[in-house]
C-alpha cells in the first residue's frame, strides 16, 4: 500500500487530476493509515521477549502489593506471641500458621510487612521520577530554549548541585527535619531531576532550530508556549525512557537510606530496611528473613531495567546495533 | 589548557563553598537543635552551652567563622554529641580506614570494568561477550547493601573463609568482602560502558584504515583504539566514585571496619549535626576535586575537547 502512496506523490501531471487522486487517496486513508512513531514503538517494545517478560514480572509485582494484603491474616504490626520466643523454629514460612513468608526478628508477620516494603519502594521510584520528569523537564526545555546567559547560568547551578555527593544531603534533610515519607519524597525530589534537565537542554538545543519551531516563531506565537506545545512532545520519547530508568535508581536511593535505619519509620516498612533486619540476623538460622525481600528487591529492579532498556531500543531507534 | 584548567578551578572553589553554606543553612532552619532534650535546661545552662559553641553569636559570624575554620585550619568544629571530642578527631580515625578499601575498590571497579568491557568487546558475539553482557546486565542491580549480607552468607555461614567484619589492620582477609560488595555493581556498569564504547571505535574508518595498512589486532587495539574508547568510561569516573564514597557508609555499618560511615550514621541518630556536615563537607570537597582531576584528564585525552 505505500506504493499508491508515493505515486500520487510523484505523479503531479494535471493540477485537477492530482487533487482528484488526494480526495481518493484521503478516503482510502482509513486503509492505508499510516503507522506513528508511538505505535512503531509499540510493535518493537512487544517484539522484545526480555522487555514483554519484565513487564510481565512487574506487573505480577504491582498485582502481588495490590491483592495480597487481602489473603493476609496479620497486620504489619501485630506481634505472634504464641511464636515469638522461638522464631528460629516456629518462625518459618508456613501455610498453616498464616505466616506465608514467616516472621521478622520481633516476632511480625513477613507477609504483610513485605507487601508494603515493595509498596513503598515502587511508590518512592514512581514519586522520584515524575518529580524528576515534571521539573527536569521544565528546566531543561527552558534553560535550552532560551540560551544564552540564562542557560549558562540555570546550567552551571546544576553542574553544582550534581558534583554534590546527594545521598549525604538526602539523609541530613531527613535527619534535620522528620524522618516521614514526605520529606523523603522531597529529598528524592531534590536530586532526581538534575541528570534529567540535562537531558533535555542537549534535546531541546538540537529541536530549537528546526523549521516548525521557526514557523511557530513566525506566527507569532509565545516562547513558553512554543516550549510547551512544540518543544516538550518531541521531547517525551527520550523523557520516558529516562524516567524508566530513573525509578529503579530511586528505588536503589530509597533501599540505600532505609538500609542505614535513617528512612521511613517503623511501623512502615520499605525493601532496605527489611533487607538491613535480614541481614542483621542472618547467623541465627533464618534466611527467610532477608531471602523475601532480596527477591522483591531484585525481581522489581530488574525487571525496570529490562523494561527501560525495551523501551529505548523501541523509542530510539538510531541506538539499536 | 591552562586557561580551561583555570576556568574549571573557579567553577568548583564556588561549589565548595556554596555546599558549605548550604549545609550551615539547613542545620540553622532545622526544628530542634542537638540541646533541645525532654527535660528543658535552665536558661543560664543553656545560654552556657550556647556560648561555648558559639551559637549566641550572630548567624553571619557563625557561619564565616565556620568557612574561615574548614579553609584555613582545616577545623570542622567540636562535635555536639562528645564533650571530648572533635569533629577532625572522628574523621582522623575512621578516614584511613575508608579510604583504604574505598581506594582499591574504585581501583577494581574501574580495571576489571575496563578489563572485562575491552575483551568483550573485542570478542564480539562470542560466548565471552554473552556471558559479559548477561552478567553485568543483572549485576547492575546488586548495590552493596544486597551484596554484603550475601556475601556474608556464602563466605562466613556457609564456607567459614572470610571473617564477617571487622578490620584487623586490614588484613587481606578482612578487606575481600568489603572491596567485592562494594565493586560489584560498578564492575558491571563500567564493563558495558567499555563494551559499548569499544565496539564503536572499532567500526570507525579510522580503525579500518589501521588494520587495512596490516597492523597486527593487538597493536589496533592498544595503540589506536584504546584512548578514544576510554573516553566514556573516564567521564564515568566521578559518579564511581561519589558510590564509592557513598557505598562505604554502608560498608562501615554493616562489616563494622571503623571507617567514617558508622560515626556518620552514629552522628544521624543523635542528631550531631556538626559530625554530619564535617562529613558531608569533606566527601563533598573530595568529590569536587576528583571531578577537577577527571574534567583535566577528559581535556588531556580528547583533543577535541577546547572551552
Amino acid at each position: 500500500m505505500p506504493g499508491s502512496i508515493r505515486r500520487y506523490g510523484t505523479e503531479m501531471v494535471h493540477r485537477t487530476e492530482q487533487s482528484e487522486r488526494i480526495i481518493e487517496a484521503l478516503a482510502e486513508g482509513e486503509a492505508i493509515r499510516g503507522r506513528s512513531l508511538w505505535e512503531d514503538a509499540r510493535r518493537r517494545f512487544f517484539r522484545n521477549n526480555a522487555a514483554v517478560g519484565a513487564l510481565i514480572c512487574l506487573g505480577l509485582v504491582l498485582l502481588f502489593t495490590v491483592v495480597g494484603p487481602l489473603f493476609s491474616q496479620w497486620s504489619i504490626e501485630e506481634i505472634d506471641w504464641a511464636r515469638m520466643g522461638d522464631i528460629a523454629t516456629e518462625g518459618h514460612p508456613s501455610v498453616e500458621s498464616g505466616h506465608y513468608f514467616g516472621l521478622d526478628g520481633l516476632g511480625r508477620d513477613l507477609y504483610a510487612r513485605t507487601i508494603q516494603a515493595t509498596r513503598t519502594s515502587l511508590i518512592v521510584g514512581v514519586i522520584g521520577a515524575f518529580v524528576a520528569v515534571v521539573i527536569g523537564t521544565l528546566y531543561g526545555a527552558f534553560a535550552g530554549f532560551v540560551g544564552g546567559w540564562v542557560d549558562n547560568v540555570m546550567m552551571r547551578a546544576v553542574d553544582v548541585l550534581i558534583s554534590i555527593p546527594y545521598m549525604f544531603i538526602i539523609i541530613l534533610l531527613m535527619v534535620m527535619f522528620e524522618r516521614s515519607f514526605f520529606m523523603l519524597f522531597v529529598g528524592i525530589g531534590i536530586v532526581s531531576w538534575l541528570d534529567m534537565s540535562r537531558i533535555v537542554r542537549g534535546q531541546t538545543l538540537s529541536l530549537k532550530n528546526r523549521e516548525f519551531v521557526e514557523a511557530a516563531t513566525t506566527a507569532g506565537v509565545g516562547r513558553f508556549t512554543i516550549i510547551l506545545r512544540h518543544i516538550i512532545p518531541n521531547l517525551l520519547g527520550i523523557v520516558v525512557v529516562y524516567a524508566t530508568l530513573l525509578v529503579p535508581l530511586m528505588i536503589l536511593v530509597e533501599s540505600f537510606i532505609s538500609f542505614l535505619g535513617l528512612g521511613v519509620q517503623e511501623p512502615n516498612t520499605s525493601l532496605g530496611a527489611l533487607i538491613s533486619e535480614g541481614a542483621g540476623t542472618v547467623l541465627y538460622g533464618t534466611p527467610w528473613q532477608i531471602a523475601c525481600p532480596i527477591f522483591f528487591f531484585l525481581v522489581t529492579i530488574i525487571s525496570l531495567f529490562f523494561v527501560g532498556d525495551g523501551l529505548r531500543d523501541a523509542l530510539d531507534p538510531k541506538d539499536r546495533g | 589548557m591552562t586557561a580551561y584548567i583555570v576556568r574549571r578551578v573557579l567553577v568548583a572553589v564556588p561549589t565548595l563553598v556554596i555546599l558549605i553554606f548550604a549545609c550551615f543553612f539547613l542545620m540553622q532552619v532545622a526544628p530542634g537543635g542537638p540541646f533541645t532534650s525532654e527535660r528543658p535546661l535552665p536558661p543560664q545552662v543553656l545560654a552556657n552551652i550556647e556560648a561555648r559553641y558559639g551559637l549566641d553569636q550572630p548567624l553571619w559570624k557563625q557561619m564565616w567563622d565556620y568557612l574561615v575554620g574548614i579553609v584555613t585550619r582545616f577545623d570542622f568544629g567540636p562535635s555536639f554529641a562528645y564533650r571530648d571530642r572533635d569533629v577532625n578527631d572522628i574523621i582522623a580515625q575512621g578516614f584511613p580506614v575508608t579510604l583504604t578499601y574505598g581506594l582499591i575498590s574504585f581501583a577494581v571497579a574501574t580495571f576489571a570494568g575496563m578489563g572485562i568491557g575491552v575483551a568483550a568487546a573485542v570478542r564480539h558475539n562470542t560466548w565471552l561477550d554473552y556471558i559479559a553482557v548477561g552478567a553485568t546486565f543483572s549485576a547492575q542491580a546488586l548495590p552493596n547493601f544486597v551484596m554484603a549480607p550475601i556475601l556474608v552468607i556464602v563466605f562466613t555461614w556457609q564456607l567459614g573463609w572470610l571473617p564477617g567484619g571487622g578490620w584487623n589492620g586490614g588484613q587481606w582477609q578482612y578487606l575481600v568482602m568489603p572491596v567485592i560488595a562494594l565493586s560489584t555493581s560498578y564492575v558491571a556498569s563500567i564493563t558495558r560502558i567499555t563494551r559499548s564504547s569499544m565496539l564503536e571505535t572499532l567500526n570507525s574508518d579510522f580503525i579500518r584504515t589501521a588494520r587495512a595498512k596490516g597492523l597486527p589486532e593487538h597493536r589496533v587495539i592498544w595503540r589506536h583504539a584504546m584512548k578514544p574508547a576510554m573516553l566514556p568510561v573516564v567521564s564515568y569516573l566521578g559518579p564511581t566514585f561519589v558510590a564509592m564514597i557513598t557505598g562505604s557508609v554502608v560498608i562501615d555499618v554493616y562489616f563494622s571496619t571503623g571507617g567514617i560511615g558508622r560515626a556518620y550514621v552514629d552522628s544521624a541518630l543523635n542528631r550531631d549535626y556538626a559530625v554530619m556536615l564535617g562529613v558531608t563537607i569533606l566527601y563533598g570537597g573530595l568529590t569536587v576535586l576528583f571531578n577537577l582531576l577527571v574534567d583535566v584528564a577528559y581535556a588531556w585525552l580528547d583533543p577535541k575537547i577546547r572551552y
